[in-house]
C-alpha cells in the first residue's frame, strides 16, 4: 500500500516538475552589444523595462521587419522604405506606399535608436517610444495601409508566427503590442559604430589633411558651427536628437514638431538627423529636398531662409549663412563622409 | 555570578554606545537640496516664457530666450571654524527642458552654520574630465578651443540696430586664445558663487536665483549688436561674461 502511494506521489511530483518547466520557459536574454566608443563616451542606451532584448525577440522582430505580411496587400514591408543598403532609409525624396502614393517625408535612416534619450521618434517627434513608432506605418493609408486587427489575424493564422511569438514572449496569443515590441527589439540592434572616424577616434587610423580640415570647419563656431546640433567627437551619435528649424523655408507647408505640440514656436522644427552614414542616405532633409551633400552644405553656407522660429544657432542669416569657401565646403564634405560605416550596411545580421 | 555579570555588562555597554552613535548620526545629518530659479530683474522666468521677444536688457535691446542651460559644480560648505565640506559634484541645470532645476546632494550635511558656495561652470581640473552625461547632452567644447565643456549655453534672439530679429549665442566657456593645436588661456572664467551664511538645522532647501538680466548689465553694459554670435573663440567676450556673471546669482528662500 505504502509502495503504491509512493508511486502516486512520485508521479505527481514528476507532473508538477514538468509543468513547472513549461511555465518557467524564459526567452534568452541578449543585451545590446555596446561598442566601446559609445560606452566610453555616452550614457547607456534606453531599453524599456517591459521589453528587454532577447535572442528570440530580436529574431522575430527581424522576420517581421522584412515580412510583407504587415501590409494590406502583401506588397511592402518595413524594409521597403528602410533598406539595409541605404542605412535603413531609401533613395527617394519621399516614399511610395502600397497604393503608389508618395508621402511628404523622407524615410528616416535607422541606427543607434536606443541612444535617442528623449525617446521622441520621427522627423516631427510624433512617436514617444520606438515601440509606438512601429505602430503607425502599418495603418497609415499612404504606407502599409493595413489595420492592426487584420495584421494580428494574419500572423495568428500563419504556420510559423504563433510559435515564434511563444518563443519570444511566452504566449501564442499575438497582439499589436507584442508585434511592435519585437520590431523595436530588432531595431535596437541596428548599431553603427565602425566608421573611419570611429577608428580615428580610437587611434586605429589617420584622417587625411582634407578630412581634418573638414573637422575643423565642422567644429569652428566662426566657420561651419555644425557641432552644436550634430554632436562632436565626444558624442559619437552625431546628433543632439533635438528639434530645430534650420532655415529651410520662410513659411511652412509642413509644421513639423509644431503640428505635434500645437505650439507655434515649434513650427518648422524637425529632428536633427545623425550625420553617420550620409554616404548611403541621400537625399537629405525631412522632405528629401537635397539630392547631394553639396546641396546640403550650400544650404547652410548661403541658402538660409529666415522665419520667426529659425534656430538662433543659425548664423549670418541676412547673408544666407556661414559663407564657406569652396575649399572649406569640399573639406567639410570629406570629413562628413568619414562618419559613414560600410560594415553597418554590410552586416549580415541586418539583412534578410 | 561574576562570570555572568562581566559579559552582561559588556553587552549592555555595547548596546548603549551603539544607540548613542545612531542618535548622533540621525540628529546631525541633513539632506540638502538646491532649487534653481530664474528671473529677469525680479520677474520669474521659466521655459513657458521662452521664445517671445519680451525682455529688455540694460542696453535697451529687446530680446527673447530660446535655450538656457548651465553647469554648477564643487559645492562647498565652510563652517565658522573653517572646516570645509567640499563636494566634487556637478549639475547641468536645463531650464529649456525643465531638467535638474532641483539638485539634492548625495552627501548629508551635519547640523551647523555654513558659508555655502559653488562654482559656476567647471574648474580646470573638472573641465578636463570625461563626463558621459554631458557628452550625451552635446555640451562639449571642441578641442581646438581647449576642450572640456560649455559652462553655459544661453541662446535667443534680439532686435538689432536695423530693427531685425537676429540670433545670439551667449555661450560661456573657458576663455581661450590661439584656437588650434596649442590654444592658450588668458584667464580662468569659471567663478565661485558665494551664497553667504546658511544655518543648516534640519533637511534644507536652498533657492539659488539667477537674474538673467545681470548677464548684460554689470559691470559691462552688453551691446548685443557688438557681441551676439561666435563668442566662444572670443576671449574678450568670455572675460566680459565672467565679469558680468559675478552678480548674476544670489541666495533666495531657505526652507527647513
Amino acid at each position: 500500500m505504502i509502495k503504491r502511494w509512493l508511486y502516486i506521489i512520485a508521479f505527481i511530483a514528476l507532473c508538477l516538475s514538468c509543468s513547472s518547466e513549461d511555465t518557467g520557459y524564459e526567452p534568452t536574454v541578449q543585451p545590446l552589444d555596446i561598442p566601446s566608443i559609445f560606452s566610453d563616451n555616452i550614457i547607456p542606451p534606453i531599453i524599456p523595462i517591459d521589453n528587454p532584448q532577447t535572442v528570440e525577440g530580436v529574431a522575430l522582430g527581424k522576420k517581421l521587419f522584412f515580412d510583407r505580411i504587415l501590409s494590406a496587400n502583401g506588397t511592402q514591408a518595413c524594409a521597403s522604405c528602410h533598406s539595409p543598403q541605404n542605412a535603413f532609409t531609401d533613395n527617394t525624396p519621399t516614399s511610395s506606399g502600397i497604393d503608389g502614393i508618395f508621402g511628404t517625408r523622407n524615410s528616416m535612416p535607422l541606427f543607434n535608436l536606443a541612444w535617442n534619450y528623449n525617446e521622441r521618434f520621427n522627423w516631427d517627434g510624433t512617436a514617444l517610444s520606438l515601440e509606438r513608432q512601429a505602430e503607425e506605418p502599418v495603418e497609415n493609408p499612404i504606407e502599409l495601409h493595413s489595420n492592426w486587427e487584420a495584421v494580428v489575424d494574419r500572423l495568428q493564422e500563419h504556420p510559423e508566427y504563433p510559435e515564434l511569438f511563444r518563443l519570444a514572449f511566452n504566449t501564442n496569443t499575438i497582439t499589436k503590442e507584442l508585434t511592435t515590441k519585437a520590431i523595436a527589439q530588432f531595431e535596437r540592434t541596428l548599431i553603427s559604430a565602425n566608421s573611419k572616424f570611429d577608428r580615428y577616434s580610437m587611434g586605429q587610423t589617420n584622417l587625411t589633411a582634407q578630412e581634418l580640415n573638414g573637422l575643423d570647419v565642422f567644429l569652428r563656431e566662426d566657420k561651419g558651427d555644425c557641432f552644436h546640433c550634430h554632436g562632436n567627437p565626444n558624442n559619437p551619435l552625431w546628433t543632439d536628437n533635438d528639434f530645430h528649424n534650420n532655415g529651410l523655408d520662410s513659411s511652412f507647408s509642413d509644421l513639423g514638431l509644431g503640428e505635434v505640440t500645437g505650439d507655434p514656436n515649434d513650427n518648422g522644427k524637425f529632428k536633427s538627423p545623425s550625420l553617420r552614414n550620409l554616404a548611403y542616405t541621400a537625399p537629405y532633409m525631412h522632405d528629401g529636398r537635397f539630392a547631394t551633400l553639396e546641396e546640403v552644405i550650400n544650404h547652410y553656407s548661403d541658402g538660409l531662409q529666415n522665419s520667426s522660429t529659425i534656430d538662433p544657432l543659425m548664423k549670418q542669416i541676412a547673408q544666407g549663412g556661414v559663407q564657406l569657401s569652396d575649399q572649406d565646403k569640399a573639406d567639410l564634405k570629406a570629413f562628413l563622409l568619414t562618419l559613414s560605416d560600410p560594415s553597418f550596411i554590410d552586416n549580415p545580421s541586418f539583412h534578410n | 555570578m561574576k562570570k555572568i555579570l562581566t559579559p552582561f555588562l559588556i553587552v549592555l555597554l555595547s548596546f548603549t554606545s551603539c544607540s548613542e552613535d545612531l542618535d548622533d548620526n540621525l540628529s546631525l545629518q541633513n539632506l540638502t537640496t538646491f532649487n534653481f530659479t530664474h528671473n529677469w530683474d525680479g520677474t520669474l522666468v521659466t521655459n513657458a516664457n521662452f521664445n517671445n521677444i519680451v525682455y529688455t536688457n540694460a542696453n535697451g535691446d529687446l530680446l527673447s530666450i530660446e535655450r538656457l542651460r548651465y553647469v554648477i559644480s564643487d559645492i562647498m560648505f565652510t563652517s565658522s571654524n573653517n572646516e570645509i565640506i567640499e563636494l566634487d559634484v556637478y549639475n547641468l541645470v536645463d531650464v529649456t527642458n525643465n531638467n535638474n532645476l532641483s539638485f539634492t546632494l548625495q552627501t548629508q550635511i551635519p547640523t551647523g552654520s555654513y558659508t555655502v558656495s559653488f562654482t559656476f561652470g567647471l574648474d580646470n581640473e573638472d573641465n578636463a574630465e570625461n563626463y558621459l552625461d554631458l557628452n550625451s547632452e552635446s555640451f562639449n567644447v571642441p578641442d581646438m578651443l581647449g576642450g572640456g565643456y560649455h559652462y553655459m549655453q544661453f541662446d535667443g534672439k534680439f532686435i538689432n540696430s536695423n530693427s531685425e530679429e537676429q540670433g545670439f549665442n551667449y555661450h560661456a566657456i573657458r576663455a581661450v586664445d590661439n584656437p588650434g593645436m596649442n590654444p592658450t588661456f588668458p584667464q580662468d572664467t569659471f567663478f565661485t558663487i558665494d551664497l553667504g551664511v546658511i544655518d543648516i538645522t534640519s533637511n534644507t532647501e536652498i533657492e539659488v536665483q539667477m537674474n538673467i538680466a545681470e548677464w548684460f548689465k554689470n559691470p559691462i553694459l552688453w551691446d548685443l549688436n557688438d557681441f551676439n554670435q561666435m563668442l566662444m573663440p572670443n576671449s574678450t567676450a568670455q572675460i566680459m561674461m565672467y565679469d558680468n556673471g559675478q552678480n548674476v546669482f544670489s541666495l533666495g528662500e531657505v526652507i527647513q
